[in-house]
């Protein structure tokens, strides 16, 4: 197990060496750098600019080094003084306005999750055991609706109807009197009735494909003789399926993580931006218009961090669960 | 086959094998391989409904300045945010009879004096002749042939028909639809192509070759595989500079589209490659001294088009959502443009959708209607892919 885990880790290092790569290009891509746009508002607004102290300041930022020295310099700072860059448009280390967006992103995105593989279990136990029934292809038909609507309309359609029936404002994560609020009962209901939208949306798309493999992978079970002999020999129906097929079947639920992971950042970060939560979509989105780029850049770095962490998660997990996987 | 049938103790006498009988050769029904897979697609009735719909969009977005009532940009001021006007069939005159008359019902405008808001009622003793063929605004279709013959349109230049209603500074929706459609449609298909040659190409290599070249290319398909696209079409898109062309613009933007898209495909194209390389087929074909490209192109590939264009169908939504998301957010194609996602951009918030509903509605219902009609069509022909298998 240790051996798998450690052969795991040094196969997410090429991956994450890749990952920073591309990051790093996001980072050079715009034309200039944030001198010489300083330098257009500057001139734009009549102020005087002293040549030397601009170079000094591109000295100090490294803007004239080689590229290979520019990346050198900024995954070091990143690997060994959790450095990322500084933000200009906010005039803060990188670092401080990161890791709180980030948070909120990792913890949307697991409620997420928790909600995909909640509601996905039983309607996909339901349609395999059920197949061909008119409640089997509901859920296949709302499965392929929830597969093709993209996230943001979805975000705006709910919306809408919650302002229109319910009078709810649904931007954000709080109403304004729970915003600064110490923690109490009454914001977490508020936060809960606030959560809903946010994770119907960005949960729909996974839980449709989920209930299909799970759907799919069961069926091929149920025909096993191994189910037929339980049937047999009188086992209810219930626990003939449940306590050995449903386990077996429950390995796409593990392995989903590492498919469903990036789909659900990929969510949050846009169905964010349309519904305002405070989590790493509209600062990304800020910080690309306004061309902040050593935000945006350790943004995008970050979020492919965390769902390689995810995939490592939901590999070792497995091989945990499938011992055919752990000596293989 | 031939029936063998043993008699014991039989005389030997003559050939083994009768000759054939004389008269009428055996009728064998020869179908090939398209010929079965199109068997099999057709009895899918749903995938084939969703290839007309796909097919039908096609043709909406080819000739979209016939199909429209009027020009995209056009606008009436006078004319914001207007509600839908109905389509009707029959008019009822002085008398009560009912006579056939296609019409759309027209609009009584009220204006708030406090705030100055324009509000619409539709009015039904208003009638609006509208008709087939009718000429309106001029056009090029293609930038090429000039005309001014609209498929249906109001019969007075001056009247209004608005089927979607209009957006804030009074252009017709259902215009701007149709021509958004050539968009949002083409958008896809340029950009599954990219796709398509990036996959072929190196799935192929890497799923022929194996070894340290397949290590690379599937180093390179994990790390694009595992970035959340969202965040990384958004970091490239917004590289793009404002001051490119619309033209550029949209090449660039399919471009970025499709640099994501192509890895689903280059999977299933080596895994093919995995599975086919040591058949007969292509080991006979190596024997006869065939090159590897001959291999590759020419015995490989060919049996693999059916999956190919299955696995493209199913990338083509995920392309088209990809760009309706992009220009959502400001950061995709712009105004000159008209796509869908341009079109969703007016209803960015709440307000404006509760005062126009139709501004989300009928864009979105559009990109659905694609998203889903591509997925049925896929599955469709993935499942006809292999006429084989039963």
């Amino acid at each position: 197990m240790l051996n798998y885990v450690i052969k795991r880790l040094i196969y997410m290092i090429p991956t994450l060496f890749g990952m920073s790569l591309i990051a790093f290009m996001i980072i050079q891509l715009p034309p200039g750098d944030y001198v010489t746009s300083m330098l257009a508002t500057m001139a734009d607004s009549g102020q005087n600019v002293d040549p030397e102290q601009l170079e000094a300041l591109r000295r100090s930022y490294g803007f004239d080094d080689p590229i290979w020295l520019q990346y050198w310099k900024w995954i070091t700072g990143i690997l060994f003084r959790g450095d990322f860059g500084y933000s200009f448009e906010w005039n803060r280390p990188v670092a401080d306005l990161i890791w709180e967006r980030m948070g909120s992103t990792l913890a949307l995105s697991l409620a997420s999750l928790l909600f995909v593989w909640a509601v996905s279990l039983p309607i996909g136990i339901y349609s395999a055991m059920r197949r061909h029934s008119v409640g089997d292809y509901g859920f296949t038909l709302l499965g392929f609706i929830g597969l093709a609507i993209p996230n943001f309309i979805m975000a705006l359609t709910l919306m809408y109807f919650s302002y229109r029936y319910f009078g709810q404002s649904v931007g954000g994560l709080f109403s304004p009197e729970y915003v600064e609020a110490p923690w109490s009962w009454g914001k977490f209901v508020d936060l809960l009735a606030h959560l809903w939208i946010p994770i119907i949306v960005i949960g729909t798309n996974g839980t449709a494909a989920l209930i299909r493999i799970l759907r799919a992978n069961l069926t091929d079970e149920l025909s096993k003789p191994y189910v037929i002999t339980a049937k047999a020999k009188g086992l209810p129906e219930y626990r003939a399926v449940v306590k050995y097929p449903v386990r077996i079947a429950l390995n796409p639920f593990v392995s989903a993580i590492g498919w469903v992971l990036p789909e659900l950042i990929s969510g949050v970060t846009i169905t964010a931006i349309v519904l305002n939560l405070p989590t790493a979509g509209p600062l990304l989105l800020r910080a690309l218009i306004s061309q902040d780029m050593y935000l945006a850049g350790s943004f995008i770095l970050l979020m492919g961090v965390l769902t390689l962490v995810g995939m490592l998660i939901s590999d070792i997990l497995l091989a945990l669960l499938d011992p055919r996987i752990r000596f293989n | 086959m031939l029936e063998h049938t043993f008699i014991d103790e039989a005389p030997e006498a003559g050939p083994a094998v009768s000759a054939l009988k004389a008269g009428k050769p055996v009728q064998t029904a020869v179908a090939g391989p398209w010929q079965l897979m199109w068997a099999k697609f057709s009895r899918n009735k749903v995938a084939l409904v969703a290839g007309v719909i796909i097919l039908m969009l096609f043709l909406v977005g080819i000739f979209a300045e016939f199909l429209a009532p009027a020009l995209p940009e056009t606008a009436r001021p006078q004319f914001t945010n207007a509600p839908p006007q109905e389509l009707r069939l029959f008019t009822t005159d002085a008398e009560g009879n009912r006579h056939f008359q296609l019409h759309v019902t027209g609009y009584t405008m009220t204006v708030d004096q406090a705030s100055l808001r324009r509000s619409y009622a539709i009015d039904d003793s208003q009638v609006v002749p509208v008709g087939f063929f009718v000429r309106g605004a001029p056009y090029k279709l293609w930038g090429q042939f000039p005309s001014d013959i609209h498929l249906i349109g109001p019969l007075s230049p001056n009247d209004t028909m608005y089927l979607m209603g209009t957006d804030k500074l009074g252009r017709d929706l259902f215009s701007r639809l149709i021509h958004g459609t050539r968009i949002s449609m083409s958008i896809g298909l340029i950009g599954v192509t990219i796709s398509l040659l990036l996959g072929v190409v190196l799935g192929s290599i890497s799923g022929f070759y194996g070894g340290w070249v397949d290590l690379v290319v599937q180093r390179v398909i994990e790390v694009i595989s595992s970035m959340p696209t969202i965040p990384l079409w958004l970091g490239l898109a917004a590289a793009i500079p404002l001051t490119w062309s619309p033209l550029t613009v949209y090449f660039v933007i399919t471009l970025i589209v499709s640099l994501f898209g192509w890895t689903g495909l280059a999977r299933e194209v080596r895994g093919r490659f995995f599975a086919l390389r040591s058949e007969d087929f292509v080991t006979a074909a190596r024997l006869d001294g065939s090159s590897e490209r001959r291999l590759i192109f020419r015995h490989i590939l060919p049996s693999l088009t059916s999956h190919i264009l299955a696995v493209v169908t199913l990338a083509l939504p995920t392309m088209i959502v990809a760009e309706t998301a992009l220009s959502f957010l400001g950061i995709g194609l712009k105004a000159p443009v008209v796509s869908w996602g341009v079109l969703l951009q007016d209803a960015q918030n709440v307000r404006t959708i509760a005062n126009a509903p139709w501004l989300l509605i009928w864009p979105s219902a559009a990109v659905v209607l694609t998203v889903l009609a591509y997925n049925f069509l896929g599955d469709g022909l993935r499942d006809a892919a292999d006429p084989y298998e039963s």
